[in-house]
């Protein structure tokens, strides 16, 4: 089109993200680095998939967990995985590790962004590579990138990061940080639609990297409070709350 | 316009009157000039050596590769003129690569190899270009199945399959050998490793350069990845068949 013009049906890019995943904890702990994820992808407020892994392992020591829209989650883990190839054909024994792939994700959000064409999610990258530090960092749809010593995405940065402020320790053990990621993601699943009460949890301590089996966590619906039916006349009156 | 070709060698557009493209058949010859390079299927893998002669005593040992990664299961070996073979290599990669991000599968290495072997064919229709002057040993290991492939692609752009070959110099002499070798099918990489260094100690002319042992495979040992073989593996491997071919010696 000549300058100076303009379509009358203008190019759109995505507005809003399709099948999103909701939060994602992440923390250091005594040794190395924990995310974990519940395993639903939501249809807008359906509950669409719910055996999705939202953590992926990238080369050997880093991984990668993510909120927001899973398709592009899925080309952000495509890409990487391509660097990592990259690394393996250059057959000079360096490889990249959470810092480098942070930093990287960070300049293609940034740069989608500058598009005005996101990538919609909000991701945590974390690992520790042989005998390194450990690398927790947050990046997010417009390139906002930094690191931390616990993170939380989407619902879950204002539903676990009190948690987290009152309850993470420095040098915590990976079992507690465990149960601290759990405790996390179960308020996340009692309060939040779009959480679900299957997890996976991942760790790195710089010699191995995993992805666990889908974990079960503990839910309990059956509160008397919450069973009152308000709209029947019950007992519980306008201005009264459990 | 002296010459064998007679006027006929100039360009890979002309035939020759009795229906041969010259300039396609000095690219082979090229590769015949270069140190031996042999891959072999074993029953767990496929294993790569090159014959690498050092120009200079001041060569760094383990530089200028002639066996190439081209995507984790597999991996190429190369004859001919090295800086060729990287445009093949690179292709091959490239190949590799495209075919993984459109079907999340890695490339068949029948699919890689016909694709390399039309890409090396390109360059024998024009009379712009100029053949590759090496062929190349391209072996892959299917990464579910665990069976091993090998193919050779000549300057012409055919593409043979094998279950062991050799090109360049030594390439009789190391067929003959690898026959023998392969006559017992359930061999391993790790087994036929220490057999490989002897035939390319055996295959070796005194009158060439010393030469380097480069070798990798793709196989148990290497958990089905593409690898250097161990420079302590290699170099057990290494004395082992020396003194296997001294024995031998003392024999006659």
């Amino acid at each position: 089109m000549a300058p100076g013009q303009y379509s009358a049906d203008p190019k759109r890019h995505t507005l809003q993200p399709i099948v999103t995943g909701a939060t994602v904890v992440g923390m250091k702990y005594a040794g190395g680095v924990l995310l974990a994820a519940d395993t639903m992808a939501s249809y807008g407020s359906q509950a669409r998939y719910k055996d999705v892994c939202r953590l992926k392992k990238v080369g050997n020591y880093t991984l990668l967990g993510a909120s927001g829209e899973i398709s592009d989650f899925q080309y952000i883990g495509d890409l990487l995985d391509e660097l990592d190839m990259t690394d393996f054909l250059q057959e000079d024994g360096c490889h990249m590790g959470p810092q480098e792939y942070a930093s990287y994700i960070g300049r293609v959000m940034y740069n989608r962004r500058s598009k005005m064409n996101p990538l919609y999610n909000q991701l945590i990258v974390a690992g520790k590579k042989e005998s390194g530090e450990s690398h927790l960092a947050f990046i997010d749809h417009q390139g906002t990138a930094f690191q931390e010593e616990f993170i939380a995405t989407g619902f879950g940065a204002y539903l676990a990061m009190p948690i987290l402020r009152n309850e993470w320790k420095p040098d915590i053990s990976l079992e507690d940080a465990k149960k601290l990621a759990i405790k996390c993601l179960q308020v996340c699943f009692y309060r939040d639609c779009n959480a679900y009460f299957k997890i996976h949890v991942a760790t790195c301590d710089g010699e191995t990297q995993e992805i666990s089996e889908p974990i079960a966590m503990d839910h309990y619906w059956g509160h008397s409070a919450w069973l009152k039916k308000s709209l029947e006349g019950g007992t519980l009156g306008v201005n009264e709350s459990w | 316009m002296a010459g064998t070709g007679a006027g006929y060698d100039l360009s890979v557009n002309t035939f020759s009157p009795d229906g041969r493209v010259y300039q396609v058949e000095y690219a082979q010859k090229a590769v015949e000039n270069s140190g031996t390079s042999l891959a072999i299927c074993c029953k767990d893998g496929v294993l790569f050596a090159v014959e690498k002669f050092m120009l200079s005593k001041m060569l760094v040992p383990g530089t200028i590769k002639r066996i190439f990664p081209i995507h984790r299961h597999a991996g190429m070996s190369i004859a001919g003129f090295l800086a060729d073979s990287r445009q093949i290599v690179s292709r091959a990669r490239e190949e590799a690569n495209q075919y993984k991000s459109v079907y999340t599968d890695e490339i068949p290495p029948e699919v890689l190899a016909e694709r390399l072997g039309n890409f090396t064919h390109l360059f024998t229709l024009y009379w712009s270009a100029r053949p590759f002057g090496c062929t190349v040993l391209f072996g892959a290991v299917d990464p579910e199945t665990k069976v091993p492939s090998l193919f050779q692609i000549d300057p012409a752009g055919l593409v043979y399959k094998f279950k062991g070959t050799a090109i360049g110099k030594g390439k009789q002499a190391a067929k003959t050998e690898i026959e023998k070798l392969m006559a017992n099918p359930d061999i391993t990489c790790e087994e036929a490793l220490v057999h490989v260094a002897k035939i390319m100690h055996k295959v070796h002319d005194e009158k060439d350069k010393d030469f380097e042992l480069e070798a990798s495979w793709i196989c148990p040992k290497s958990n089905y990845q593409f690898a250097a073989v161990p420079n302590d593996l290699l170099k057990t491997a290494e004395d082992k068949a020396k003194e296997m071919i001294e024995a031998e010696e003392n024999e006659d």
